[in-house]
């Protein structure tokens, strides 16, 4: 059929999306991982959850489940299950019945139960629900008939169906799992996969690429690709390169100073977006000095975070006032936050005894991160900026791994660093970054333990309308300007780049990248 | 003849032994346990199983544990990449024919392009076109191949987008690993558009290819140049002359054979230049090669990878350059007493 017309561009091109993606996955299972790589290989392609995010409200809708009810008590949720939703045909596995309440109870007893057959394959940690205690949390899932499940809390939580909207929380097939056992070859549950999402994994090399092709029987009526290819391309320069050439049709995480790049081009888009996410700089509250609010007060008065954030984001950041982005509706923009005065800073150092001034380290990450592309720089100026009230800086940075384990243990003074929240649930924020528990979970990098702000994020959690939540998160914000456990510096847009031809392609604000409806015109 | 033989393939082996012995020593320099870096599996993993895949007797002495190993090498069992956790032999085997193939594309056209150019000048010898080539040559050879790689990237894909700037094939074209060669690879399977495919390879092919070719070209004129000079010196040219032959009845019957024999060994050794350069090059153009994947594996501190890697890449050079050596000696049994190892 091609032989008459030998030099054209082949058919296959302009029916798939070649996305250059930073890294290869860990595995194809977000429960394992919270890597945004393994997120944007899997979560949103391969799999579906029980609910959704809105894109543009943040708000919780259907999905796999079509209505849901919740108890007066707060406790038991009800979910009503989508029917005729059919699973991946792979070539070693094809489904022989539709999507029911057994995948809800096989997926989430996976995590909950250490006494599922499949809880320790795959190595049996699940950071996300564990950091959430989901597991805990829960007290009974049950299926009621098919198509209906229960769930059954201990105590009342209201951010419970956004994490269940989370790209964490996927649907995988039972059926899949059962016929695995047999065949005894367990762990490619989470390496050949099955799940219900818009496109099925076809192929993966380990640095080179990963190839989907379109689930011809995707229950919903959405666009889809023939075919979805990430090119792995760790250099982001080189993705650049790629995407100016079309090699790439997307490409993920580009570069701050490049972006001035992609605008100039006509054939690109940019699409910049408010991120879920904090950078900011903590004091480890365990440490004297530093478990004294009025030096951390002086410490964060000494610095002019407007200059950081020109250094480090040149204009892809605003200044953080609360740890939750304007974008969320805990956000308080009338808070009395901590404005540049270094002479201030100075007498309120002397009051408290340290006329001289001290030393201290800055830890900072050796990553580029999207709420802090650059720490070791935003390090140098802050250090630039104590020495002008007396305080002398050591700048202290390790691998990524080593880093967060010696955090965890506190060994720091102060560190750079941020968090991106994987839902629009304000708790998300709140929990991790300040609550006592999470000093041992190690995201609470302030080290900070107040029973006063951990009795309001408890008590934001028992109401379900958002104004009396509100009223709570206002409390705690208030509680935190108040004792500066960290200084919030910025919230970071997030940056996506693709060719013009690419249509309907939306920056997720809650976690990984979603291709299901996004299409391709022929330039 | 058969003491030639024998000689070179006594050379050979030795020299073998030499370099597989010191890959065997890597394990010991690397950092780490040295049966991990062997085998490429933790202690844990050998513990449970693996023992009856890799018995190194690590408790005996080097020189038996030395004798496993090879006893391991010859059966294609060379550990495991501590990075993807694949089978090293299996990753070298689909890795290695790219590089041969982006070699052999270089090769071809630098002989199809350098030895008619480098004729060319030797027959206009002292005149304006010598004077061109020679300088266009020395120009070329001095060009670090990355930078001219950089450059023809910069040009050609970025500002006039006619080529793609990385791997070999799109990855729309899903062709079935069957040799590794991918053109042989497409002729072999039976994918809808084999033609276009082609056409991807070949525009895949063109900026990488050319990048390497520009040095070993420049090389080969220089080498034919003065090889055709000094055939034409001769006196049985001049005599050809005197019979009253033309030139190109000269060139025909007695300039083109006498010259070319000369720069067949010269090519040879230009292999390992060759090599190099493709090893350069294709971390340049992300080409799925040998030496793309060495870097990679020196950047995760890979040790069996490199180790494995090194040892492939140094064996094949030295099989090379003997064999070469070798058919050079029986074709042309001047040689044997002649000045030897001139470049």
């Amino acid at each position: 059929m091609t032989g008459c017309k030998p030099f054209i561009t082949p058919q296959t091109m302009s029916n798939g999306i070649v996305y250059c993606a930073e890294g290869s996955p860990n595995s194809f299972n977000p429960q394992l991982d919270t890597s945004g790589t393994t997120i944007d290989a899997s979560s949103h392609q391969i799999y579906d959850r029980l609910l959704d995010f809105d894109q543009e409200s943040g708000a919780v809708i259907p999905a796999l489940a079509t209505s849901w009810s919740i108890s007066k008590d707060g406790l038991v949720y009800t979910f009503q299950l989508r029917k005729n939703v059919k699973f991946h045909t792979i070539d070693t596995f094809s489904p022989s019945r539709i999507f029911n309440a057994d995948d809800v109870l096989f997926s989430f007893n996976r995590w909950r139960l250490d006494t599922h057959p499949y809880h320790y394959v795959s190595g049996g940690n699940y950071t996300y629900t564990d950091s959430l205690g989901l597991a805990q949390l829960i007290k009974d899932i049950k299926r009621v008939n098919g198509y209906r499940v229960e769930i059954t809390l201990n105590h009342r939580e209201s951010s419970f169906l956004a994490n269940l909207a989370s790209d964490f929380a996927v649907i995988l097939s039972a059926e899949y799992a059962e016929n695995l056992i047999n065949r005894q070859q367990m762990q490619l549950l989470d390496h050949r996969p099955v799940g219900t999402g818009p496109y099925k994994l076809v192929g993966f090399k380990q640095d080179r690429f990963i190839r989907y092709s379109r689930h011809d029987n995707y229950w919903r009526d959405t666009q889809l690709m023939e075919k979805l290819i990430f090119d792995i391309t760790p250099s982001s320069s080189l993705r650049l390169a790629k995407l100016l050439t079309g090699e790439c049709d997307v490409i993920a995480l580009p570069a701050h100073s490049e972006l001035d790049v992609i605008r100039q081009q006509s054939k690109l888009v940019l699409d910049e977006r408010p991120g879920l996410n904090i950078g900011f700089w903590a004091f480890n509250t365990s440490k004297p000095p530093f478990d004294n609010p009025e030096v951390r007060r002086a410490l964060a008065m000494a610095v002019d975070r407007n200059a950081l954030i020109e250094a480090i984001y040149f204009d892809g950041a605003i200044p953080a006032k609360n740890i939750v982005p304007p974008m969320s509706w805990a956000y308080q923009s009338d808070i009395n936050s901590i404005s540049y005065n270094p002479v201030a800073a100075k007498k309120i150092l002397k009051q408290e005894g340290f006329p001289e001034g001290f030393e201290m380290s800055i830890w900072a990450m050796p990553v580029e991160r999207p709420y802090n592309p650059n720490a070791i720089r935003m390090a140098e100026l802050i250090q630039a900026y104590l020495q002008q009230v007396n305080i002398k800086t050591q700048i202290v940075s390790y691998e990524w791994d080593a880093f967060r384990n010696y955090l965890t243990q506190g060994l720091h003074d102060s560190v750079l660093i941020g968090w991106s929240a994987d839902n629009g649930d304000p708790d998300n924020f709140y929990r991790p970054l300040l609550s006592c528990s999470s000093i041992k979970s190690g995201t609470n990098r302030a080290m900070w333990c107040s029973e006063e702000y951990d009795e309001y994020i408890n008590q934001a959690l028992q109401f379900e309308d958002i104004q009396d939540r509100q009223y709570f998160y206002n409390k705690a914000n208030e509680h935190i300007a108040q004792h500066i456990p960290l200084l919030p510096i910025a919230h970071a847009s997030r940056y996506q780049a693709y060719r013009a031809n690419i249509i309907d392609l939306s920056i997720n604000p809650f976690g990984g990248i979603r291709f299901a409806g996004v299409s391709k015109n022929n330039e | 003849m058969n003491s030639v033989v024998l000689r070179y393939t006594n050379l050979m082996v030795i020299t073998l032994i030499v370099l597989s012995l010191f890959s065997f020593a890597l394990a010991y320099l690397f950092p780490g346990h040295p049966i991990e870096n062997l085998t490429g599996l933790s202690t844990e993993q050998l513990a449970s199983g693996y023992q009856h895949a890799f018995n190194y007797a690590s408790g005996e002495s080097l020189l038996v544990q030395y004798w496993h190993y090879m006893a391991a090498l010859f059966n294609g069992n060379w550990g495991f990449s501590f990075h993807t956790g694949l089978p090293l032999y299996e990753e070298i085997k689909h890795v290695l024919p790219a590089s041969i193939e982006l070699s052999a594309y270089a090769l071809i056209i630098s002989v199809l392009v350098g030895i008619p150019l480098g004729f060319l000048a030797a027959l206009n010898h002292h005149k304006t076109t010598d004077y061109v080539l020679l300088s266009v040559s020395v120009l070329g050879y001095s060009i670090p191949v990355f930078w001219l790689a950089l450059l023809a990237i910069m040009g050609f894909s970025l500002q006039l987008g006619w080529f793609p700037l990385s791997g070999r094939i799109s990855l729309f074209y899903e062709v079935p690993v069957e040799t590794g060669y991918i053109v042989l690879d497409i002729l072999l399977s039976d994918i809808p558009n084999k033609r276009s495919a082609l056409l991807d390879v070949v525009q895949h092919s063109i900026l990488p290819t050319l990048s390497i070719a520009v040095v070993t070209t420049t090389l080969i004129i220089r080498i034919t140049r003065r090889s055709v000079i000094e055939t034409l010196d001769t006196e049985f040219v001049q005599a050809a002359y005197a019979r009253g032959l033309s030139t190109y009845q000269v060139l025909v019957r007695h300039g083109i054979r006498n010259a070319l024999i000369p720069i067949f060994p010269l090519l040879a050794m230009q292999f390992t230049t060759l090599l190099t350069n493709a090893m350069i090059v294709e971390t340049i153009f992300s080409w799925p090669g040998l030496g793309n994947w060495l870097i990679q594996a020196i950047y995760h501190q890979d040790y069996p990878a490199i180790r494995a890697g090194m040892l492939t890449v140094s064996a094949l050079v030295v099989v090379f350059t003997m064999s070469i050596e070798l058919t050079i000696r029986l074709m042309d049994p001047r040689r044997r007493r002649v000045r030897r190892g001139t470049i």
